[in-house]
């Protein structure tokens, strides 16, 4: 019999009925909440008279709609009145439902995909599940974790399980080593490059080889996070010695006794060796320059060396005009060289790079500099409270503001552009977000997706460099 | 849920690759905690020439006359005809809140994002993958005559064109029998409730660290 792979181990564990028309109950360990996809579910609940099924697997925190600033003030610091109310109501509901929330005023409060692992709340061979696209980030623990839509967030809470079909496997194999200033940014960009967005469609990826295997958890988590960019609503990395020793020690991680039945159990959740896989993508490590998009869609990437495209040089008639209407939004020009984009903004957060390693590597770069007198801003948005006390602890906020960047409160903020934080019409953005679709970050505004290292070397050069050519 | 099981309908062609949930609801119509109302703000980037904001009224705004659904042979449209790979990005369920909002009741394309897909058939609305070659005519025949009507039927997984020409469709037995008979699935899902139970209570002696946090 051949062997399993990671995700045909985490489906059997949490299986718990097949149907006979081909859909599963997947039971589901950890239930995310943010206040953007919960109202209605909640609400949902109410008007069918029904109650959680398990209230303690339920974590819930604001994080889309949070200011940056001022934040002293709490819920009263949020100025939009409609955004004021998406926050109240997700304090109400997990107030009359019991569930644990770090609202807007404490100190744990952060974006939900990095709040997470940083309690312990993920952890190995978890099922979790969020009304969030991101929520593949937690695959890097090993987890079987994916977003979900609002109508299954009230599934959820209502039966702790989710009716699944299983997805085929596929493996992304990352053979080598990374060059110097290459982050698990890069490789992910890369990959999507490669694969394209609709690469990993009606799949769970696993990432794999040495590259993933050198990485440390926060990079991990950088490329699960974005496998949804692929088209994979999972994304997973094998357990090992990283993710354990990440994981110990947390506030929701098991202690004693506990612990070491957890540790057994854990060395288990990867691949076996004879496992086979419905599709396998290799790429070199070595090969991997810095990255940055171009286009609006994350496989619209290139080499920070490189060029933008010339459509005409694309066959695929559907490509060709794709790549047009993108270089037309983006105010680009065919074969124009990346490095010659000028910047307006430059944003550092995000659930994809916003944990203190991406802070200390983005430090590392503007520190002793200043950011270029032609942008209009430069930003950091700590991932969580925690994120920013830790920095804090490390200097890296004296760096950053004496190097004339904005250090800013934790949450979403310009990645998506649902509170105050945002890009005006045509302004162009270093971003070390997940997504440049039109519009993301701001109506006309054109994103650009980068490394953090990448996007503090543009905040002080004012337009894309090798950063590369910065850390020598 | 409301039930889809045939449906006939205006075929309106939005002829663009990768259309992403962004593209289908911007995040600034995200704040409502209501599941209606978002019809007037589907497309809202590509439909009107000025940035829309929640809570005014959409009918006053300039609209952008290039926008497929803008012109007036598509008024009414109940069946949108897409390119590869729609849907993709955000897991927000406002999107298809949204395109039902609106009055969509069946979207065609050769391929949807995996989360949006599944979104859909909470929602009432039934995604249809089709050949990349069958599209291509579809959007030919779509463009070609006005008032283009599609006819599917979920019970036989076919989509009918005007001149008689059949396609057959594939759907997973579950989605399809929600959708027929418009089930909540919480509902069904609880029918297993004793079977859920027993699950829990054993992982709870076999893996104790999922139950009591920090323990």
């Amino acid at each position: 019999m051949a062997g399993k792979t990671l995700y045909d181990k985490l489906w059997n564990d949490h299986l718990v009925k097949q149907r006979d028309d081909g859909s599963a109950l997947i039971y589901i360990d950890r239930h995310l909440l943010h206040e953007v996809t919960s109202p209605q579910a909640f609400e949902g609940l109410r008007l069918a008279k029904r109650k959680p099924w398990r209230i303690d697997a339920n974590l819930a925190t604001p994080d889309h709609n949070v200011p940056t600033t001022d934040r002293a003030k709490g819920i009263d610091g949020i100025v939009d009145p409609v955004s004021r109310i998406q926050v109240e109501t997700l304090d109400k509901n997990c107030d009359e439902f019991g569930i644990l929330e770090f609202k807007i005023k404490d100190l744990r409060q952060g974006i939900v995909h990095v709040i997470g692992p940083e309690q312990g709340a993920t952890l190995p061979g978890m099922t979790i599940v969020c009304g969030d696209s991101h929520t593949s980030t937690h695959g890097a623990f090993g987890c079987l974790a994916h977003g979900i839509g609002t109508s299954e967030v009230e599934h959820v809470l209502a039966t702790q399980c989710l009716v699944q079909q299983k997805m085929k496997n596929m493996l992304v194999k990352v053979n080598g080593e990374l060059g110097k200033g290459v982050t698990g940014k890069d490789v992910v960009l890369a990959i999507i490059g490669k694969i394209g967005t609709a690469g990993g469609t009606g799949h769970a990826i696993e990432f794999g080889g040495p590259v993933i295997q050198n990485l440390s958890m926060e990079g991990r988590m950088t490329i699960c996070n974005m496998a949804i960019e692929a088209g994979a609503r999972v994304g997973m990395v094998a357990v090992d010695g990283t993710t354990i020793d990440y994981v110990k020690d947390r506030p929701f991680s098991p202690k004693g006794g506990t612990w070491d039945a957890a540790v057994k159990h854990w060395r288990t959740l990867h691949s076996d060796l004879d496992a086979t896989f419905d599709k396998v993508v290799e790429l070199d490590g070595a090969n991997i320059m810095p990255q940055v998009s171009w286009g609006t869609s994350p496989e619209m990437v290139a080499d920070v060396t490189g060029n933008v495209p010339d459509p005409a040089k694309e066959e695929d008639p559907i490509k060709r005009e794709g790549i047009e209407r993108a270089l037309k939004y983006m105010g680009l020009q065919a074969n124009q060289a990346i490095t010659d984009i000028k910047l307006d903004r430059v944003f550092i957060g995000s659930c994809t790079n916003s944990r203190i390693e991406d802070l200390r590597e983005a430090a590392i770069v503007v520190k002793g500099r200043k950011v270029a007198g032609s942008l209009k801003q430069a930003m950091v948005v700590p991932g969580s409270g925690l994120v920013k006390a830790q920095a804090e602890a490390e200097g890296l906020d004296r760096i950053f503001i004496e190097a004339g960047l904005e250090w800013r409160d934790p949450g979403c903020s310009m990645c998506l552009a649902m509170n105050a934080d945002k890009l005006g019409q045509g302004e162009h953005c270093a971003s070390t977000s997940n997504r440049n679709f039109e519009g993301r970050q701001g109506f006309g505004g054109r994103t650009h997706l980068v490394s953090p290292t990448m996007a503090a070397a543009a905040a002080i050069a004012g337009h894309f460099v090798d950063v590369r050519e910065l850390l020598n | 849920m409301r039930a889809l099981t045939q449906h006939q309908g205006l075929v309106a062609p939005m002829d663009r690759a990768n259309v992403d949930t962004d593209m289908i609801i911007p995040k600034q119509f995200l704040k409502s905690i209501k599941r209606t109302g978002f019809g007037p703000n589907l497309f809202d980037e590509l439909r009107y020439l000025d940035e829309g904001k929640p809570d005014e009224d959409s009918s006053q705004r300039p609209l952008n006359p290039d926008f497929v659904l803008n012109q007036p042979r598509y008024k009414n449209a109940s069946v949108l005809l897409a390119r590869r790979n729609f849907g993709c990005g955000s897991s927000r369920e406002h999107a298809p809140w949204a395109l039902d909002d609106y009055g969509f009741r069946v979207i065609i394309a050769p391929s949807f994002a995996d989360i949006f897909y599944n979104n859909c058939f909470k929602n009432g609305l039934l995604p249809i993958v089709l050949e990349e070659k069958i599209v291509d005519q579809l959007f030919q025949d779509a463009e070609a005559s006005e008032a283009y009507e599609l006819t599917v039927d979920l019970d036989a997984q076919t989509v009918v064109t005007p001149s008689g020409d059949s396609f057959g469709f594939e759907v997973d037995d579950f989605r399809r029998h929600c959708l027929l008979n418009g089930l909540d699935d919480i509902g069904v899902t609880l029918e297993d409730a004793g079977v859920i139970k027993i699950y829990e209570d054993q992982r709870r002696q076999t893996a104790p660290w999922l139950f009591d946090a920090g323990q």
